[in-house]
């Protein structure tokens, strides 16, 4: 497998390690010398002191025989470029962008990378996971992030209290596939009656939390 | 009409003067507010300081439904993302990206957005200028798909590829771009 990394951050340099450790081939782009030589002095010849932006040096690179193309470097549109021209004009299978800003991930994913990794998203699901919030909570993204598992815990003045789950207009694109209650998961049945404390667990696209936040929730909360 | 202008460099600055001008409706966004010495004080757009490449700060500043989207920052990626979150995010009818990278000009060209390369229109002019022979390097690439980013490589003769003769205005190549009127400026 022969991936190519560009971007020779502390991202790039921990991932080339670590793929050459596991006996993969790979070459890091990295367009600043100083740092180029750095890496280069503690891993090898496999640095290449050139912009990774520019078709010339990605060609040199290898780019047209890559397996992996992976953009990490610090700047998302330096990444999302990196990762079409991969795509675009050196037919490489499979790119991957890492992203800060989370809103790009969309259009990341819409202009054909192939997978977006926002270290800002996973750090903000890891926080969401852990204080008490009146919102949905992200507990896992499926597939390359196309739809997600939400949680939403039940607390006093959510209208779904008191109604049959199965009876609540969940929007399209959405499934409530579970209630745990005390601590205990149980499916949804056809008698099955919200009530105040329950964590409802649904699987849905992004673009359906707004409504599905209104129906679980109540109105969005100004905090 | 609307237009908004990403980066308020000389050009940027220029054409948002000029439009404001002739009546459009000119949004221009850039990053540091010294930028907008460069505008006139007849301007009467929207200035606004912020990262043109955030699709938060473009929608918070009305940059939806433009008629023209022009990313004409110093930055060849910015501009190409700008670009592309104009036309798939924010619903530009006509975009048109400043890359300078004559590669990544004429690559994304192909993938749907209308790049302007000055490198190859200042190479050509020299050239010409010079009295050599100018090879075929086009400074504007339009592409024949407009609103489609994933349109297979058929952009080749779209490319509107007639190199400019000294005595044009910039060495704009005229677009054959479906739409009627061209690109705003360009010489028909």
């Amino acid at each position: 497998m022969f991936v190519l990394v560009v971007g020779g951050g502390k991202v790039g340099y921990y991932l080339t390690k670590e793929l050459i450790e596991s006996g993969h081939e790979v070459a890091l782009m990295e367009k600043d010398r100083t740092r180029a030589g750095q890496i280069a002095d503690e891993i090898g010849s496999v640095v290449i002191s050139q912009d990774g932006c520019e078709g010339k040096y990605l060609h040199e690179a290898g780019a047209n025989r890559a397996d992996i193309v992976a953009a990490v470097t610090g700047d998302d549109e330096d990444n999302l470029v990196i990762c079409q021209m991969a795509k675009h004009h050196f037919d490489v299978p499979r790119t991957i962008a890492r992203v800060n800003n989370p809103k790009n991930e969309r259009l990341f994913r819409h202009l054909g990378v192939d997978e977006i990794i926002s270290p800002t998203r996973m750090i903000l699901g890891s926080i969401e996971q852990d204080i008490p919030v009146h919102e949905l909570l992200h507990l896992a993204a499926l597939g390359v992030g196309e739809l997600e598992i939400i949680e939403a815990h039940l607390q006093p003045g959510s209208p779904a209290i008191g109604r049959v789950a199965l009876e609540l207009t969940v929007p399209q694109g959405c499934s409530l596939f579970g209630v745990i209650r005390d601590g205990n998961p149980t499916p949804l049945k056809a008698d099955t009656v919200l009530a105040e404390g329950d964590k409802v667990i649904a699987i849905g696209r992004p673009d359906c939390e707004v409504q599905l936040r209104e129906q679980l929730i109540g109105r969005p909360d100004a905090d | 009409m609307k237009a908004v202008v990403v980066g308020c460099g000389r050009v940027g600055a220029g054409v948002a003067d000029e439009l404001d001008r002739a009546g459009w409706q000119v949004l221009i966004i850039d990053q540091k507010s010294a930028a907008f010495d460069r505008l006139p004080a007849s301007f009467t757009g929207t200035a606004l300081r912020g990262d043109g490449t955030d699709e938060d700060v473009l929608r918070r500043a009305g940059a939806e439904n433009a008629d023209l989207f022009l990313a004409l920052t110093e930055g060849d990626n910015r501009n190409i993302m700008a670009a592309q979150l104009g036309i798939e995010a924010l619903g530009a009818r006509k975009t048109v990206a400043k890359v300078n990278d004559p590669v990544r000009a004429e690559a994304y060209a192909h993938l749907g957005i209308a790049t302007l390369c000055r490198t190859n229109l200042m190479a050509t002019q020299i050239l010409g200028y010079a009295g050599q022979a100018v090879p075929a390097r086009p400074g504007v690439y339009v592409p024949e798909n407009p609103h489609q980013h994933d349109a297979p490589v058929a952009a080749e003769e779209a490319a509107s590829g007639t190199p400019g003769t000294p005595g044009s205005p910039g060495g704009v190549a005229v677009p054959t771009t479906p739409e009627p009127g061209g690109f705003p400026g360009a010489e028909a």
